[in-house]
């Protein structure tokens, strides 16, 4: 096979020892990035960006994604350590990750989720590998419907999830809508809901509310119970990975079932937050018994993480092949391969052969290397819950003002989390369920500018939605998905009044 | 203390680069900050990261340069921001046309009066695309298929120059067209490849890959005189071999661009300085590589000629969006 010759060309490229240590610092790198919430993938190769104009671009990529690489990585820990996501797309590694934690099996958590982002990754990058021209053929085929319907989908998966009343659950959701309205509406390039302010016009940016309504009111809620925190038990020796990877074959099918959703949403390209979103909700709504997600199961872990390192890696493909970005790091990256004097789309894999095999094989090598680094830390990561939590509490609490400030290099939004940090302890206290709204506010803009883009382009009929088999495909899942619950009780009730005649 | 801070790095310029670094009234004390009004992975911001790598690679100001992404408001949040730092001759704004569309749609009040204006970088260029598939492989048949059929235009941004435009050519030719607005030209690109949509006024940077591997066709530029270039993009056709649209019988000229401005209330040692440091940036082969790769309109413009240009381009774009009823309330 001619791919298999160009790629062990690609290795010869990375196993040059200036771009292996450009690897190992990448990762390095991006594992910090990745623990500071608010410092994303994306602004940090944005700051390291010119660094790399001195390099040959093959280095520079190869450190540039080995920096996105360890911020998927790195992206889990404090979102299992602190209830902190440090990234977007692990805030659905909150939902099991930190409860795992409070029970003192941070280690196990860590281990499952670096190990499934590690798979999640291979499975991606095998696809690159192999797919590539046709992957990039089906991306083309999603226009604004199409997108939209996948937006549905995600919504559909993770309806319902939610513990509690439903009522609740739709009023979280309806906040979330309301808040990503706020800024520029992208349609008709006119302000909403800003009232004249300035710091309004950015837009309600949804890493800073995640790290109020997460990080901050997680600390409220420790204090009020007399700072006490329960993970100070975890096991430090590293015979607690070999434990967890014994437990981990059997859910091999769940992790090929995130993995085939990550794909699939970094190629479309929706990115990685919602697929680690639908991925959980698949993972919950298939279990048998999904009332204890959210408790501190181990798929709860791995399902969000699986899928986030999936979609983050072959978000690269549409960029490399098509010159979209599937993601905002891959946004950044794109510029930079301008920058290099590379034209990023499907003439690239032609002409840059060198360029293309030797990213494609620094994914591989990579990602293997930065497994390596973070699990051999997962002791001193999870040593970290070991120290007095009100020494901790005040240093996540500048974490996360550092961390809001630097999403836009703003001081209200320190001001906009520690409302939400209020906001996110009401919630709690009123057993408001804080995922449908942090869905919401992430998926909101999106969902609602491919919805009228697809209206502006069928003239406002709503058949568009339906115009071909992929995008009435999709819809039809999500509808069915949807309304499974009310179905199913439905037929539920159904069948209770046929058998009461008969007693 | 300020001696001794200042002693060091002047002993080091003086070794390292007497040339650059000699008669120089003014220079920055402080970090330079670029305000790029717009996202990352952007042309503003593509265009801003390039100046801030050969200004380290070339090492032309001893002071760093930082950029920083104000998107907040179709961009409106950068230039309050550097209109808001009065005097403080550390912070320059990079803008593309939102400097005029913005406060017009969004009624926020500013204007390029606000701000020190430094130098026209470039202009931008747009063309018109169609998928490569298309009946149409001129502007003419293209714009007779318009009249009997509604064309789906995809641009970036909404009420922005790739609107601007498209309202321009709707009053050329008198057909409607459905304009859908997306996040960025690459997206644009991509849905034009696709067939999602029947055509766009993609910047030749953003659409090259396609045409060069075949799947999108250029019908004209919306420029006054051809592309410049040698030597062929795809097998039969280069950047000049595209017509302008007026000699193809559309009278539609739009250009964006380029340019670096400066706070308010800027001396002119200071002025001086970044004028001075932009043309060696301009001077340097990673900026000629750039305008020859992006196809770039390589105008340069300062001082008296820059205002009387910005002055005229203000008037053009206030009458555009008018008549496309564009203006916002307060504009």
């Amino acid at each position: 096979m001619e791919e298999i010759g160009l790629l062990m060309q690609g290795f010869g490229v990375v196993l040059q020892p200036q771009n292996l240590l450009l690897m190992v610092a990448g990762i390095v790198l991006g594992v910090i990035i990745g623990v500071l919430p608010g410092l994303g993938g994306a602004n940090g190769i944005a700051i390291l960006l010119p660094l790399t104009f001195a390099m040959p671009p093959v280095s520079a990529i190869i450190m540039l994604s080995c920096i996105y690489w360890g911020a998927l990585f790195g992206g889990a820990i404090t979102s299992i350590l602190f209830n902190i996501p440090g990234e977007p797309w692990s805030v659905a590694t909150t939902f099991d990750g930190y409860p795992m934690a409070q029970q003192g099996r941070a280690g196990e958590a860590l281990t499952a989720a670096f190990t499934s982002s590690f798979v999640g990754a291979l499975f991606a990058v095998i696809l690159i590998t192999f797919l590539a021209p046709l992957v990039a053929q089906f991306a083309l085929r999603f226009g604004p419907p199409e997108f939209f319907a996948v937006m549905v989908l995600s919504f559909a998966s993770f309806i319902g999830l939610s513990k509690g009343s439903p009522l609740k659950a739709l009023a979280a959701m309806m906040a979330g809508f309301l808040l990503a309205a706020v800024g520029m509406d992208g349609v008709t390039g006119t302000l909403r809901m800003t009232y004249g302010s300035m710091e309004l016009m950015r837009g309600i940016d949804f890493l800073v509310v995640v790290i109020g309504l997460f990080g901050l009111s997680e600390i409220l809620v420790s204090i009020e119970e007399g700072l006490s925190f329960k993970g100070a038990r975890a096991k430090l020796s590293m015979g607690i990975v070999l434990q967890t990877w014994k437990q981990l074959p059997k859910h091999w099918a769940l992790a090929l079932r995130s993995s085939v959703i990550g794909c699939w949403m970094g190629i479309t390209p929706a990115g990685a937050t919602p697929a680690s979103f639908m991925s959980y909700g698949v993972a919950r709504r298939t279990a048998r018994d999904p009332e204890s997600f959210g408790k501190g199961r181990i798929e709860g872990v791995i399902a969000p993480e699986t899928a986030a390192h999936a979609a983050g890696t072959s978000a690269l493909l549409p960029m490399l092949a098509l010159g979209v970005p599937g993601s905002p790091t891959a946004a950044v990256l794109l510029g930079g391969l301008i920058m290099w004097g590379l034209q990023p789309g499907p003439m690239l894999f032609v002409e840059q052969k060198d360029f293309v095999w030797g990213l494609i094989a620094s994914m591989y090598l990579g990602n293997v290397v930065g497994l390596i680094i973070v699990l051999a830390c997962v002791p001193w990561f999870a040593a970290i819950l070991r120290v007095p939590f009100s020494i901790i509490a005040a240093i996540i609490l500048m974490v996360c003002a550092i961390g809001a400030y630097t999403v836009n290099t703003a001081e209200f939004d320190i001001v906009l989390m520690l409302i939400f940090g209020v906001i996110g302890y009401v919630m709690k206290k009123l057993d408001y369920p804080l995922a449908p709204l942090v869905l919401a506010l992430v998926l909101g803009d999106r969902t609602e500018e491919s919805f009228r883009q697809s209206l502006l382009l069928s003239q406002g009929s709503t058949g568009v939605f339906f115009q071909n088999w992929l995008c009435g495909g999709i819809m039809t899942l999500a509808i069915g998905i949807a309304g499974y619950p009310l179905i199913s009780k439905a037929v539920g009730l159904f069948r209770r009044r046929e058998l009461k005649p008969a007693q | 203390m300020l001696l001794r801070r200042h002693l060091p790095a002047l002993a080091a310029g003086l070794l390292a680069a007497p040339a650059v670094q000699a008669q120089r009234a003014w220079e920055p004390q402080r970090p330079v900050q670029l305000i790029v009004p717009a996202g990352t992975g952007g042309g503003a911001d593509q265009m801003a990261r390039i100046i801030q790598g050969i200004i380290t690679r070339h090492s032309l100001m001893r002071q760093p340069m930082m950029v920083v992404n104000k998107p907040g408001g179709a961009g409106a949040e950068g230039f309050l921001e550097a209109r808001n730092a009065r005097a403080n001759p550390h912070v320059l704004v990079i803008t593309l046309s939102n400097l005029f569309t913005t406060p017009l749609s969004t009624g926020i009040p500013f204007s390029w009066r606000d701000l020190t204006p430094v130098a026209m970088l470039a202009l931008d260029e747009f063309c018109l695309w169609v998928n490569a598939a298309s009946p149409w492989t001129t502007l003419a048949e293209f714009v007779a298929a318009s009249g009997t059929q509604r064309m789906r235009m995809g641009g970036t941004g909404s009420r922005q120059e790739d609107q601007i435009i498209t309202v321009a050519i709707q009053r050329a030719t008198g057909s409607t067209f459905t304009y859908v607005p997306f996040r960025g030209g690459g997206e644009v690109a991509t849905q034009l490849v696709g067939n999602h949509i029947d055509c766009t006024v993609n910047n030749p940077i953003e659409a090259v890959t396609h045409w060069r591997s075949g799947t999108l066709r250029p019908l004209c530029v919306f420029d006054r005189t051809r592309l410049p270039g040698e030597g062929r993009i795809t097998e039969t056709m280069g950047w000049q071999d595209i017509p302008t649209a007026k000699e193809a019988g559309l009278d539609v000229e739009y250009l964006m661009l380029r340019g670096i401005f400066a706070a308010p209330g800027l001396t002119p040692p200071q002025l001086a300085f970044y004028s001075d440091l932009l043309g060696r940036v301009v001077a340097t082969p990673e900026w000629r590589e750039l305008m020859a790769t992006g196809a770039f309109n390589t105008t340069m413009l300062a001082g008296e000629a820059f205002r009387a240009w910005l002055t005229e381009e203000e008037v053009r774009h206030r009458s555009l969006m008018q008549e496309a009823g564009f203006i916002g309330a307060g504009g």
